[in-house]
């Protein structure tokens, strides 16, 4: 499965929704995702590729979109 | 050693509802209930100062625990919602209880301002023994201000209140505490000198979805306790759906996380202690049952604080 599978599927469990947002589109301008959300989502990125996202990337500008998701995740890795 | 000796609040009579507030905004009575889990909030009538709050919740907790104001050392006031940059409510707090000379300070930290000021008058009460802690908002004159903004407009609300922190340990006595503070996200909750208010609500909710539970197991962790050892947690009220993040995040049941902001709103500084005062009306600890203090906000400042009872059916 590639990272960006793996982001499909974790922010279609978090969401409870089948259909995902475009790449580059918003995943909270678009109303798919909530606030409340996020974190969770951000919870399971940290347990589905084994890292430790720090507190001072947690900004929606680098997980407002599947496009900016997969990027951090790369620059991690 | 310091203890909180007990609590005091006060809230405006005039209530706003969300029905009322969604008839202003484009939104339903529903939503509002559903993204905050506020019900109501109470508005101060125009003539009513941050001063004005402040005092009538120092009166209510020092009337609660039979205590003369000439018994106080000094008065600390947390406020972000202040009226003026300086002097800041504190000094007139004083003068309004009669004690002119008695050292007043004010703590102009929003949101997270009264659980700061908890972990100071703790220390601070060696020196200058019993200490007044007061925390009043008047956020209805930013967040009701035309145009609305939606997701400012729904969650606060007005209030006061109040803490007497005493040197010793007869009451709740203050275990330990863990303040931080990270000026990189200064820009994402502020107040401008203008009196707008400016808010990036996905940074403020990851954030503090995070830094709040790790606060309180830092504290726990320094005194060698478990979430599940606590009896209560008294959080400030910024939103339900974060109090049952933070709840989740450190499970333990949301019921032993108390909640009052059905009904008074996100009243920024103001919310932990009017919540405690409203928590010990209605409920007692006895001898060795805990309670933890926790609030995030503006700066970002958050923090901790621990706190065991010494008393049989300790009600503040």
């Amino acid at each position: 499965m590639s990272n960006q599978e793996k982001i499909v599927a974790i922010i279609r469990q978090v969401s409870g929704k089948s259909s995902v947002p475009d790449g580059d589109e918003s995943l909270f301008e678009s109303g798919y995702l909530d606030s409340f959300a996020l974190p969770d989502m951000v919870s399971a990125i940290e347990a589905e590729f084994g890292i430790a996202i720090p507190d001072s990337d947690l900004t929606p500008r680098k997980f407002d979109s599947i496009a900016r998701i997969e990027s951090y995740i790369e620059a991690r890795s | 050693m310091a203890s909180l000796a007990g609590f005091g609040a006060y809230v405006p009579d005039r209530r706003l509802s969300n029905a009322e507030l969604a008839a202003r905004l484009d939104c339903t009575p529903e939503w509002i209930y559903e993204v905050s889990g506020i019900e109501s909030r109470h508005i101060a009538e125009e003539s009513q100062t941050v001063e004005d709050l402040a005092l009538l919740a120092a009166q209510n907790c020092l009337g609660e625990l039979k205590i003369e104001s000439s018994e106080i050392g000094m008065i600390l006031v947390s406020s972000g919602s202040a009226a003026r940059r300086f002097p800041g409510p504190a000094a007139s707090v004083g003068k309004a209880l009669g004690i002119p000379g008695v050292p007043c300070l004010d703590i102009p930290v929003a949101s997270a301002g009264s659980l700061f000021g908890l972990a100071l008058a703790g220390r601070l009460s060696e020196a200058y023994g019993t200490i007044l802690l007061v925390a009043a908002e008047k956020m209805s004159e930013i967040s009701q201000r035309e145009p609305l903004d939606k997701n400012v407009a729904i969650l606060f609300g007005d209030g006061a209140g109040a803490c007497l922190v005493t040197p010793g340990s007869k009451g709740l006595c203050i275990v330990d505490s863990v303040l931080h503070s990270d000026g990189a996200f200064a820009n994402d909750l502020f107040l401008d000198a203008d009196g707008r208010l400016g808010m990036n609500g996905l940074t403020v909710i990851m954030q503090a979805s995070r830094k709040i539970p790790a606060a309180i197991q830092e504290v726990l962790k320094k005194r060698k306790k478990a979430a599940a050892d606590i009896a209560v947690f008294l959080m400030h009220q910024a939103n339900q759906n974060l109090i049952d993040r933070v709840a989740k995040g450190l499970g333990v049941p949301g019921g032993r996380f108390y909640s009052n902001i059905s009904h008074v709103g996100n009243t920024s500084s103001a919310s932990m202690l009017i919540a405690a005062a409203e928590y010990f009306r209605l409920n007692k600890l006895n001898p060795g049952e805990r309670a933890v203090f926790a609030a995030f906000g503006a700066g970002f400042h958050w923090g901790a604080l621990l706190t065991e009872s010494s008393e049989v059916n300790f009600r503040g």
